[in-house]
């Protein structure tokens, strides 16, 4: 028998105490989704799993419980579907193409525009959120999905990461496209955007599980229930108990869940791009 | 085919330093022609400027009958094969031979035509749907070459293409690009710091030195007869000795050594220019060398010793036995080479 090391036992002691921690309110969500509200208010969180999560799904998904009907679980699904790739892809390529101009053209002051907009990652949304919130009133954005998204779209962290990624690209790349008849946009397009691959899937989960989780944006810019995302849904749902005799537990719980499965799984679809995007670096 | 024509070519950089000093040459429909020199010579500079990567700061560059000075490296009609291959590393071959033609908005048809021939013409079939990640340097040579064969360009340009390769891959690519060019009979620059390759390929030489043309020949007189102490010592190896010596009365001496004599009316301190394989060892000979270290190479061995004070080196066949100590050495007719003191020029 092989001997096991006292590293290997205190590492693993670790990891599992980490993973259980992590997983633990997952687990409870789960018990509550599962459970009637009724057991939930006698006995709080439990340990028994019980048969309600059909239920609870069909309440989650399909029941509004605003004025308007409109907010049901898809609704909000739907929108925040719209925010988080709307959100990934509009940094992406926003990002990309400012990293384009600063690093392969002779911009007067470009390392200045740079470090101007490297340092907006000091000043994060909630700083601007009054004017950001003026301005998009001001152009009729309020409750469209343009409104959610543009102001938030241009991004230091992805300028900075594709600056960087650009300027590991070999200059003789760039000079035999030039030779090949390759103009700025087929560069771009053409050389560019392919060898960014695994680049822009790291952005990409980053980015979109950044956008899905906005909370203050979306609750500022949104007051149509047709416009809720799920993470301020779920909020919408605890406060409207008032109007139940028992608080709806399950279906709040269940609409958390659902929340949090987008962003796992595309954690999970881009695991690999992901970890090979932020440390390849043999280009 | 195309002719290139340079008159006071130029370039000096933003920051005054400058780079290629006033250059012209003329190279011929067909000739290949090496840059060569040392590190830093601007000759890497002189052949971006007639790639169209570098801007012309002064003088006209002429390919064929048209001035290209302001022209777009793509509408020069030239094709130029990088040092690191340049390939690019997401497209298969048969997309990176083909992409130059692709942007010239040529029909698939006619692309895969060309593709396939260049392909053939460098053994690259078997790998045209391959990345160049899973291909060998020498093959990514060969594809680089590709991509710029199948462009029928009027001018190739070379910039150290072999000098990522091995020994002996760079001897079997040297030959194999030196009988393409011939093949297809298109003019050709090929920038390199390896003066065997330049001797080897080139039809004409062009030896740089500091942003200058130090001399421009072929590889017979660039090595026969080098303009400057600098060809002399560059070009060649070992490199030629070179000795502090003086002319009196048309008899040429090192030390106290009459090592020949010259029909040149000059008098006083030159400096004495001969070449290793010129010396041999002889009964007879004028010249006492004294022996140091034998190098021994195989196909003949590198005698190093002093002359008058001075470092000499001397080649000898494989088979010439040889003591320590001073020996008599001769040179042999017509070897000596005269170059100003000061200057270092040829007289």
């Amino acid at each position: 028998m092989k001997r096991i090391k006292l590293e290997t036992i205190l590492d693993h002691t670790v990891l599992i105490i980490g993973s259980l921690i992590m997983i633990l309110p997952i687990v409870m969500l789960l018990q509550m989704a599962s459970t009637p509200d009724i057991e939930t208010i006698k006995n709080g969180p439990g340990l028994v799993f019980g048969d309600q999560i059909p239920v609870n799904f069909e309440k989650a998904m399909f029941q509004a419980d605003g004025f308007s009907g409109a907010n049901t679980g898809v609704r909000m699904l739907y929108n925040s579907m719209i925010l988080g790739f709307g959100f990934a892809f509009g940094k992406i390529i926003v990002g990309m193409m400012a990293a384009y101009a600063i690093v392969y053209f002779r911009l007067p002051f470009a390392t200045m525009a740079f470090w101007i907009i490297f340092t907006t990652l000091l000043l994060p949304l909630e700083v601007r959120i009054l004017p950001s919130y003026e301005i998009v009133q001001k152009l009729g954005m309020l409750n469209t999905y343009q409104g959610l998204i543009i102001p938030l779209i241009a991004s230091a962290t992805a300028t900075f990461f594709f600056r960087q990624f650009f300027r590991s690209v070999p200059e003789e790349l760039v000079e035999a496209a030039r030779i090949d008849g390759a103009g700025p946009i087929k560069f771009f397009i053409d050389i560019l955007v392919p060898l960014s691959r695994t680049m822009i899937a790291a952005m990409f989960i980053i980015m979109f599980v950044y956008g899905w989780n906005q909370y203050l944006w979306p609750t500022m810019i949104t007051t149509e229930e047709d416009m809720f995302t799920l993470v301020r849904g779920i909020k919408q749902i605890t406060q409207s108990i008032d109007n139940t005799n028992v608080p709806e537990y399950g279906r709040a719980n269940l609409l958390a869940i659902i929340a949090i499965l987008p962003p796992v799984l595309i954690v999970i679809f881009f695991q690999s791009w992901f970890v090979k995007g932020l440390t390849e670096s043999d280009k | 085919m195309a002719q290139v024509t340079l008159d006071n070519v130029r370039k000096v950089y933003p920051n005054g330093f400058e780079a290629v000093k006033p250059a012209s040459y003329n190279i011929a429909d067909g000739e290949f022609v090496v840059l060569v020199g040392p590190s830093g010579c601007g000759k890497s500079t002189m052949l971006r400027m007639i790639a169209g990567l570098e801007d012309i700061s002064d003088g006209a560059l002429k390919i064929g009958d048209r001035q290209v000075n302001k022209v777009d490296p793509a509408d020069r009609d030239i094709a130029m094969v990088f040092q690191n291959y340049a390939l690019y590393p997401h497209m298969t071959v048969r997309k990176n031979i083909g992409y130059g033609l692709k942007n010239r908005k040529i029909d698939k048809s006619t692309i895969e035509a060309k593709v396939q021939e260049a392909a053939t013409m460098l053994n690259l079939t078997e790998y045209l749907d391959r990345k160049p990640s899973q291909l060998s340097g020498g093959q990514r040579q060969r594809v680089a070459m590709g991509r710029a064969i199948v462009r029928d360009p009027s001018l190739f340009l070379f910039d150290e293409p072999l000098s990522n390769l091995d020994a002996k891959l760079r001897n079997q690519m040297r030959i194999e690009i030196k009988a393409l060019q011939r093949r297809l009979g298109v003019t050709s620059i090929y920038v390199t710091h390896d003066q065997i390759e330049a001797m080897t390929m080139a039809d004409r030489i062009i030896v740089m030195n500091g942003g200058i043309i130090e001399q421009i020949g072929t590889p017979a007189e660039v090595y026969h007869s080098p303009a400057s102490t600098f060809v002399a010592s560059f070009m060649g190896a070992p490199p030629m000795n070179l000795l502090e010596g003086r002319v009196d009365g048309g008899m040429i001496r090192v030390g106290d050594t009459v090592v020949g004599n010259t029909t040149l009316a000059v008098t006083g301190p030159v400096t004495v220019g001969i070449r290793p394989e010129d010396l041999e060892p002889s009964v007879g000979g004028q010249l006492r060398i004294d022996v140091s270290i034998i190098e021994e190479l195989g196909a003949h061995r590198l005698v190093h010793g002093h002359i008058a004070g001075q470092a000499l080196t001397m080649q000898i066949g494989k088979d010439t036995a040889i003591g320590d100590g001073p020996i008599p050495v001769a040179i042999k007719n017509n070897a000596v080479s005269l170059f100003d003191h000061q200057t270092g020029n040829r007289l």
